[in-house]
């Protein structure tokens, strides 16, 4: 145990000394919500620098009136159509809108003209703008004021409640949920990739500049294994920490330096401005509070630091052997798939299955199989899983990074011994069956 | 300080060691001699317990060698290497710990070697930064930083430059009067009688010889004598093809039968003796001889 805690130590300490790691770990942090800042910024300085968009606007039936916004303004002729295209291709207009003459109840045949391909959001802002006024017209003709509509117009709002054995009662939004499941998911994706990679090349630098053999003199490959892949999982978890850190206090800095106490909020109404139009701004951002405070926090983040290690303890074992198994990084590329693809399966399970349906039988199985469990089962937890489900998957996935450390150990312990040939599938099992 | 008995290793269909038996005496260097692909790695692993032998025994000190025994044991292995990144004061320290020693220990140790070998002032500099030569010392002294009773050297002066080479035959020599075993394996036979007392030649898995040099060098005598005659008396057999030089007779004579002092005798008739040396084979010639006596039966 001394030595592997030697081992640990040096892989540790000489990552954790290199001017990359520092790098890394504080300008991620800062990079990120730099380019999003740029994006943002860039994106507001075109729609305010953009020059008003005149679009002509024929119509055949003489009902339709469009408002003009801040970036498009229309202007209603009698042109015919063919003036209108002439207007278009001389660049006088920036589009022309023809709505023919059709019956209002199935309203065909609307084409818009540009010089070039219109965006979508002009496109669907001239569909919903349309709709409405051929909506109202119907209502108008069959005898209803639209303001009556209007009036009656009601916003609904489902607060669902999860009900457990016992009674309590929790408040939850999907929303939420979906994030923290997301966000958890792509971390432990990540840090497997990156992470599993780093013990890769550390074996395969030792196998290539010939320490190995000195090293196993000492202490058995299978120390020196798991002292390398604990060891990198401190650099790992250092790097989390520290990242945790700095976007807590960059946060706290920023909205405080700001006065943005809400932010949440003043997003939500932009991105649906019909939505807080209907309804009392409290109710909405207390059931938020509401359902942020109903999450099951000291759950979520033992779940992600076990599902975290574990997923890696698993994953870099098997990257360990593939290190011991070749002489150069670029040999490796051969025994890659087998663990490349069950991480794909269990990110793209994530998306696709997991998050939309944490408990359909697909996801079931994602988040209790080894492979694919640390991921999946990220996606769930936030959601709340039966006890038993989480005790199963857990002791499954300690399960399978035993078995796959066992299998690692035996390749490793041949594998960093061997030079100059380069192992097939077949000479791997043939490893893993001797005893010696 | 070393005994093997009977040790069998396989790798697939392929006998890397049969039926090995070695006895190494305490404080002397031993010369495991062979050429390449004869087993010698393979034996030498299984001394330092990397791999673990088929059947068949390895006693060191009178115990059965087990995992406590590692730190009795220095090993350079042929294939050798260090960490580049790593500064030469946190390698040595490195590998001083995982041999057993404590940190203080270990430190007092590479400080009484730093200076020995006159390398204090690279203390701080990265592997990468220092010549071969330079890393090879770090190198050589790594293995024997923890005082191991028994050094177990593969080919240690491939890739050393003499200079290099000589500082460390000089350090065996001395580790060696201080009681160190030394265990050292080569397949170049001609750096082996310089400082080997006891030789075992392995060929094919199979130990063929072993002794120390005199009596293995006994074994195979061709009794043939190099002759230099001054002062001639009368003219030499026709047969005797010699090589004058300023009135010096040189040859060579098989004794055919007779001992050394009637050749002797026949010689002082002709002429001044001024040479009678028999001709000792090399170890290698030794070798070839043992490894075709072996094979023809």
């Amino acid at each position: 145990m001394g030595k592997i805690w030697l081992v640990i130590q040096r892989e540790y300490v000489a990552r954790v000394k290199k001017k990359s790691f520092l790098l890394v770990t504080l300008l991620t942090p800062l990079i990120f919500p730099a380019i999003m800042g740029v994006f943002v910024w860039i994106a507001l300085e075109e729609e305010d620098n953009q020059a008003l968009r005149i679009i002509e606007v024929v119509d055949d039936n003489k009902l339709f009136f469009l408002e003009s916004s801040e970036q498009y303004a229309f202007s209603f002729s009698d042109a015919s159509p063919e003036e209108a295209k002439k207007l278009v291709q001389d660049g006088d207009r920036y589009g022309f809108l023809h709505i023919p003459k059709f019956d209002i109840k199935d309203p065909n045949g609307i084409s818009f003209y540009g010089e070039d391909n219109p965006s979508m959001s002009l496109i669907s802002y001239l569909e919903n703008n349309l709709r409405k006024k051929i909506e109202e017209q119907r209502l108008f003709e069959s005898g209803i004021d639209p303001k009556i509509i209007n009036e009656v117009r009601t916003k609904v709002g489902i607060k669902s409640i999860t009900l457990d054995d016992e009674g309590t009662e929790t408040v939850s939004d999907a929303t939420v949920n979906y994030a923290i499941g997301f966000v958890a998911g792509i971390l432990i994706y990540m840090f497997i990739f990156i992470y599993g990679n780093q013990i890769m090349q550390g074996v395969i630098e030792e196998k290539s500049s010939r320490i190995v053999e000195i090293l196993v003199s000492s202490l058995k490959p299978f120390q020196l294994m798991l002292g390398k892949i604990i060891g990198i999982a401190g650099v790992g978890l250092t790097q989390l920490l520290i990242w945790i850190v700095l976007i807590g206090t960059l946060t706290t800095i920023v909205t405080g330096f700001l006065g943005m106490q809400m932010p949440q909020q003043q997003a939500m109404e932009l991105a649906n401005p019909e939505l807080a139009e209907g309804l009392a701004q409290n109710t909405e951002m207390g059931e938020i509070l509401q359902v942020i405070a109903g999450i099951n926090y000291v759950q979520i983040a033992l779940s992600f630091v076990f599902y975290f290690l574990g997923g890696y303890l698993l994953y870099g074992a098997l990257f360990a052997a593939i290190g011991s198994a070749v002489d150069a990084p670029s040999d490796a590329q051969q025994f890659m798939l087998p663990v490349t693809i069950p991480l794909i399966v269990a990110y793209m399970g994530l998306f696709v299955f997991v998050l939309n349906d944490p408990n359909s039988t697909t996801s079931f199985w994602l988040s209790i199989v080894p492979l694919t469990s640390p991921i999946a089962m990220m996606g769930r937890v936030s959601y709340g899983v039966p006890f038993w489900e989480l005790a199963l998957s857990m002791g499954l996935l300690i399960a399978g990074f035993l078995f796959t450390t066992w299998v690692a150990g035996k390749i490793y312990r041949i594998g960093i011994l061997m030079h100059g040939t380069k192992p097939s599938y077949k000479t791997l099992w043939k490893w893993i069956k001797t005893n010696n | 300080m070393l005994k093997i008995k009977k040790l069998n290793k396989s790798y697939g269909a392929n006998k890397a060691l049969s039926d090995v038996d070695l006895n190494v005496s305490e404080g002397v260097v031993f010369g495991l001699l062979g050429p390449n692909g004869a087993g010698k790695t393979t034996l030498i692993r299984i001394i330092n317990q990397i791999i673990d032998s088929d059947s068949g025994e390895v006693y060191i000190g009178g115990e059965l060698l087990a995992p406590k025994h590692i730190g009795l044991i220095g090993y350079l292995p042929e294939e050798r290497g260090l960490y580049k990144k790593m500064k030469v004061w946190d390698q040595m320290l490195y590998f001083a710990r995982l041999k057993g020693l404590s940190p203080q220990e270990a430190k007092i140790k590479i400080k009484y070697w730093l200076e020995k070998l006159e390398m204090e002032t690279w203390r701080d500099k990265k592997i990468e930064d220092l010549s071969k030569g330079m890393a090879q010392k770090v190198q050589f002294i790594s293995t024997i930083i923890h005082n191991p009773p028994l050094l177990i050297l593969d080919e240690p002066f491939s890739g050393f430059d003499p200079v290099n080479a000589e500082i460390i035959k000089n350090e065996i020599l001395e580790l060696k009067e201080k009681g160190t075993t030394v265990i050292l394996s080569t397949h170049r036979m001609e750096s082996v009688e310089l400082l080997c007392d006891q030789v075992a030649m392995i060929n094919r898995s199979k130990k063929i010889l072993d002794g120390t040099i005199k009596q293995v060098k006994s074994i195979y005598r061709p009794e043939v004598y190099s002759i230099t005659l001054d002062h001639l008396k009368m003219d030499l057999p026709i047969e005797w093809i010699s090589k004058e030089d300023e009135g010096s007779h040189s040859f060579t004579l098989p004794l055919s039968g007779k001992t050394p002092n009637e050749l002797l005798n026949e010689l002082m008739q002709y002429g001044e003796v001024n040479r009678f040396q028999e001709l000792i084979p090399s170890m290698e010639e030794i070798f070839i001889h043992q490894v075709k006596s072996t094979e023809n039966g």
